[in-house]
């Protein structure tokens, strides 16, 4: 495999993409042939199965390359391929039937293992070895990220002070606005506006409020200082002033969120019955009435989706620091600071680990809470 | 209103159209203000982006010394911004990392639909011991975020893997060649699994199984129904999910950091570069931006539907 990646890398990039899905193609179609033709009846059929039970795990550990040394792996496989073989003869569906499901499951499932699960659980490991990997050291690294002044402690408050303002600010503005534009005329025209950041990278947002906020001497090019001058303000390097520019840089992530948040909880007002909405008109309910009493009430279950969301996003925010301010200036957080410490050298992958894995603590509640309240939702 | 009389569906539902109507005029009576207010947030949302659009067709020397509301009083607008930007070379050209961006993008949205689709399609209609159990786990995998399997995968593919001090996995080999796309097509294809599973798997699930069952009477396998069946039946929540992927591996910035950094870079990863060493070089940042931003916009625009629905189901990916 590496030798045909490393021939595959000697295309122009763009002659590669046709070479690769062919050969990704031809895998999954023969894939896909055997599933059809795995259950049938006959001694060919019978032969052919076990040879791809076989075969199959010995080519694939073949394919991924192995050394003389572990020839065991290879006989290791072809075992597992017989065994395999064996529980499918005595499949309850009939022959055939379980490879068909290992057909299907294994290349997701196997991808899922070694790229997912493997690396996550060696991060948690990691994060108690010492910066080379060489030795364990305990809560040392958490230690470092707790401890006043570290990189990892600013990283550490500054990622909570996102999480507190991005969703409460986004999930505001985005309902506020949704609520606006309600059955106004112009609805669809008018959410585009706020929609369009959604589909831009976060590394274009940055770069536009770079530009938005830029300072430089004599006159100015960043309208924010622009402003500030007409009203007879001084000129203000914002980025390079803490909190303000941390503050500035999560305006970054309200503008691109604002619209996702603007658009699920429009859907969810429209969902509201009708005639919960004539009963408050005839009860003579004011607009601020009618919003606090029927609309917030009503598309509860969203506000608490969007604010999750967001507030996951917000927890794992890297390309808007990487592309402005490169964590200068005391805006580091958890998800930049977590690369930054491998690429410095030398790499501080026990300080990295033990960042990524506050990440994950973090999220986690966020994800359970959303998990029951998608349920709850479901019952309902 | 007279139709009223009559009970069918059909007149319930212009009743409450008519209803709609009369409640519409009503509250658009009483709320020109919050459609004020929504015209003011719309135009704050936009003035930033604008102001780099504008400056992008600048001529160099102007951006840099007069402020870009400036450019309309003395109009002098050019495209060889864009020109320049194009051939601008820092590591790689700006173009040659558009490219890398397609090169990246295309098969690492083939790829995770094409084995979600596989998976999805036997945990919907193939009976096994520990089904449940099984996908619970794959779906459970989408709390893990991507940061926690960043650095050890990227040490699997440089330095292979060793087991009880046997090299079972030599790696990929790939150190010294900066122009393969392998690691970050496998990443990409990797990341977006649980949540690709997740979503096929509630769309593929919901085809009849009456539909399913006939396909089986007529002798066609589960290679041929997944094929001829599953496959068509899928295709909107397919192409949603693809929409998302594209436009998720297009504007992503953290794989492609750790997976592509070298001649391989997209051009997210490229403008990051530049935004670091050329800050104050608008007249690239600028247009360097917008053909970043146009390949979005045009799915966008194009394909604003389906855009929302895989934005929807997608929105906790990462």
């Amino acid at each position: 495999m590496s030798g045909f990646f490393v021939w595959l890398a000697g295309l122009p990039p763009l002659a590669q993409v046709p070479v690769v899905i062919a050969v990704f193609g031809v895998v999954v179609g023969l894939i896909v042939f055997f599933i059809e033709v795995a259950p049938r009846a006959g001694r060919g059929y019978s032969i052919m199965r076990l040879a791809v039970a076989v075969l199959v795990p010995v080519a694939v550990i073949g394919v991924l390359g192995v050394q003389a040394a572990a020839a065991w792996v290879l006989i290791l496989g072809a075992v597992l391929g017989g065994g395999m073989f064996l529980l499918d003869l005595r499949a309850r569906k009939g022959n055939g039937s379980l490879l068909q499901l290992a057909a299907f499951l294994s290349p997701a499932l196997l991808l899922l293992v070694i790229g997912l699960v493997y690396p996550a659980l060696r991060t948690i490991v990691n994060a108690f070895l010492s910066n080379d990997g060489t030795q364990f050291v305990g809560l040392q690294n958490f230690a470092w990220v707790f401890s006043g002044g570290s990189t990892g402690f600013i990283a550490f408050v500054n990622t909570i002070v996102w999480v507190v303002i991005a969703p409460v600010v986004t999930t505001v503005l985005g309902l506020a606005y949704a609520v606006f534009v309600d059955r106004s005329r112009a609805e669809k025209v008018l959410k585009v506006f706020i929609f369009m950041p959604v589909a831009i990278s976060l590394v274009g947002a940055s770069i536009i409020f770079k530009f938005f906020f830029a300072y430089q001497q004599g006159k100015q090019i960043g309208l924010l200082n622009q402003i500030v001058e007409w009203f007879g303000g001084q000129p203000v390097s914002f980025l390079q002033h803490y909190p303000l520019n941390m503050l500035l840089l999560i305006v970054v992530l309200i503008w691109t969120q604002t619209g996702f948040a603007m658009v699920l909880l429009s859907a969810a007002i429209k969902g509201i019955p009708v005639d919960q909405v004539e009963a408050a008109q005839l009860d003579g309910a004011n607009a601020w009435q009618q919003f606090r009493n029927v609309t917030v009430p009503g598309i509860r279950p969203t506000i608490i989706v969007v604010w999750i969301t967001i507030s996951i996003t917000s927890l794992k925010v890297y390309d808007i620091i990487a592309t402005t301010t490169a964590g200068q200036n005391h805006t580091t957080v958890l998800g930049y600071e977590m690369v930054k410490q491998i690429e410095i050298l030398p790499p501080q992958s026990g300080h990295s680990a033990a960042l990524a894995l506050l990440i994950f603590v973090l999220v986690t509640p966020f994800i359970i809470y959303n998990a029951r309240n998608l349920r709850k939702q479901r019952e309902q | 209103m007279a139709t009223i009389a009559s009970p069918s569906a059909t007149t319930a539902r212009r009743h409450r159209s008519e209803g709609g109507t009369l409640r519409r005029t009503r509250i658009r009576l009483s709320s020109p203000w919050a459609t004020l207010a929504a015209i003011v947030l719309a135009v704050l949302w936009t003035i930033p982006s604008f102001g780099l659009l504008v400056s992008s067709f600048r001529p160099p020397d102007a951006i840099t010394t007069s402020g870009w509301w400036t450019a309309f009083a003395n109009p002098q607008f050019t495209l060889a911004n864009y020109v320049n930007t194009l051939k601008f070379t820092d590591t790689l050209t700006v173009w040659q990392s558009f490219v890398n961006s397609l090169t990246i993008t295309i098969p690492a949205t083939l790829f995770p639909i094409t084995l979600a689709l596989m998976a999805a399609y036997a945990f919907a209609w193939i009976d096994f011991r520990g089904k449940d159990l099984l996908f619970i786990c794959v779906f459970a995998m989408q709390v893990v975020p991507l940061q926690m399997a960043l650095v050890p995968l990227l040490r699997l593919y440089s330095n292979g893997l060793n087991l009880f001090g046997v090299q079972v996995f030599p790696g990929l080999n790939l150190n010294s060649l900066s122009s393969s796309f392998a690691e970050v097509w496998i990443s990409h294809t990797i990341f977006a699994l649980p949540l690709a599973v997740f979503i096929l798997h509630n769309s593929v699930s919901a085809i009849p199984r009456d539909v399913i069952e006939a396909a089986k009477v007529d002798g066609a396998g589960h290679g041929h129904t997944f094929l001829r069946l599953v496959l068509p039946l899928a295709m909107p929540a397919i192409a949603s999910f693809a929409i998302f992927q594209f436009l998720w591996v297009w504007n992503d910035l953290l794989v492609a950091t750790i997976f592509a950094p070298g001649s391989n870079a997209p051009i997210t990863k490229l403008l990051t570069d530049l935004s670091g060493t050329y800050g104050q070089q608008w007249y690239l940042l600028s247009a360097g931006t917008f053909l970043a931003i146009i390949v979005p916009l045009v799915v966008f625009f194009a394909l604003q539907r389906f855009f929302v629905r895989g934005l929807l189901a997608g929105a906790t990916k990462g």
